[in-house]
């Protein structure tokens, strides 16, 4: 039980996908200008991971070393074609407010490194409990960074007016620099709460 | 003369590291030299025109006809898993020495999210073939200018005293975030439609 706890709390802090391991950096940057869209890709990721993490655990050991890679991208993808078109169907405002994002959640390296150097080596029960940390993490992230960018550039928070009318909305929140700065500053946060020591 | 102007506007204006964050796992991981930012560089750039050759075709030829739009993911990624995958036996047979300064960032590249990004926007903002290519090379191109300029700029900062948290990712996060500034400068030059 206590390894359990100890897997899935790595992936969540000590090793978080963003903060710590700087992958995922892509759709953590591009879609976090609203909590809705954070929240939802956090759920998308969480599916997809634990999902293809599972199917990787119990095949793992069958294919060659070669064509590791893109029999674990077509796992993946797989699954993220599923969400596709589940978005497509029950939430279409959030799947075109997504866009091109949703379909390279595929190259998100955070799920690739995971099939790559866990499940691929441990059982299925193991992996789905990592999985599960690091997907947390992952939506942790997204969720952090987009209660900052949508508060600061919008006045906002899933859509609900906060700030006041007097707030000026800082524009730059929501456009790419933004999110640039927002990453950076939020990295040195949770570096100065749990240093690094290697580096 | 329209593809001058998307070769531009993909470098610059709609620079795909810069505007639309792709490929930055590569982007941190790879650019605290400046040596190996211009091999990832150029095998981004390689890669991109041809996989985005060859995604085109497949999507209009195969898949569109027969309604299959939605395997689009999976039919782009097996495309891009074995670009890289025969590009990477080409090299290594054929130009041994390139294969020893670039062949370590070919693996690499299966999983950039700017490959697969540039093919899927390509097929959004429905391109033709030619302007397809056009716009992979430009944002290839735009994508290791960035690289390369990201680099440049860590290399000098290794004599700065950078707070001890915010050394590696931290700062290089807020230094893409004043080049992203920079770059937003561009946006009234060319448009993309």
């Amino acid at each position: 039980m206590n390894k359990t706890k100890d897997l899935f709390m790595a992936g969540l802090w000590e090793d978080n996908p963003v903060f710590r391991q700087m992958l995922g950096l892509c759709i953590t940057l591009a879609i976090t200008n609203k909590v809705a869209n954070g929240v939802t890709m956090g759920v998308a990721v969480f599916f997809v991971l634990t999902a293809s993490s599972f199917v990787v655990s119990l095949i793992g050991d069958t294919v060659p070393r070669r064509v590791r890679i893109p029999v674990f991208m077509l796992v993946i993808a797989t699954f993220v074609t599923l969400v596709y078109i589940f978005l497509q169907a029950f939430f279409m405002p959030l799947s075109q407010a997504l866009g091109a994002y949703v379909g390279l959640i595929i190259t998100n390296c955070i799920i690739l490194g995971r099939l790559e150097s866990f499940s691929s080596e441990n059982s299925p029960w193991d992996s789905l409990v990592d999985a599960a940390g690091v997907a947390t993490g992952f939506a942790f992230a997204l969720i952090a960074m987009s209660v900052v960018r949508e508060l600061l550039g919008f006045g906002t928070l899933f859509g609900i007016q906060v700030m006041g009318p007097s707030w000026t909305p800082w524009v730059s929140m929501i456009l790419a620099p933004g999110g640039f700065l927002v990453l950076g500053l939020l990295i040195w946060v949770q570096r100065a709460i749990s240093p690094v020591e290697e580096e | 003369m329209q593809y001058i102007s998307i070769l531009i506007a993909a470098i610059f204006a709609h620079n795909i590291a810069l505007r639309y964050f792709l490929g930055w796992c590569p982007l941190v991981s790879q650019s605290k030299k400046l040596s190996s930012a211009w091999g990832m560089g150029v095998a981004v750039t390689l890669v991109m025109t041809i996989t985005s050759a060859v995604n085109w075709p497949v999507y209009h030829f195969l898949l569109v006809p027969y309604g299959l739009e939605y395997l689009q993911y999976i039919a782009f990624i097996i495309v891009i898993a074995s670009t890289v995958q025969v590009l990477e036996m080409v090299i290594e047979r054929f130009f041994p020495s390139l294969y020893t300064t670039m062949g370590v960032f070919l693996p690499l590249i299966t999983v950039n999210c700017a490959i697969l990004g540039v093919s899927l926007f390509m097929i959004l903002r429905d391109y033709t073939l030619l302007t397809g290519i056009v716009y992979a090379l430009g944002s290839g191109i735009g994508w290791s200018v960035a690289i390369v300029s990201l680099a440049s700029i860590r290399e000098k900062l290794r004599f700065s005293d950078v707070p001890k948290p915010l050394q590696g990712p931290g700062i290089t996060m807020l230094i893409a975030g004043i080049m992203a500034f920079a770059f937003l400068g561009f946006s009234g030059m060319v448009g993309i439609k």
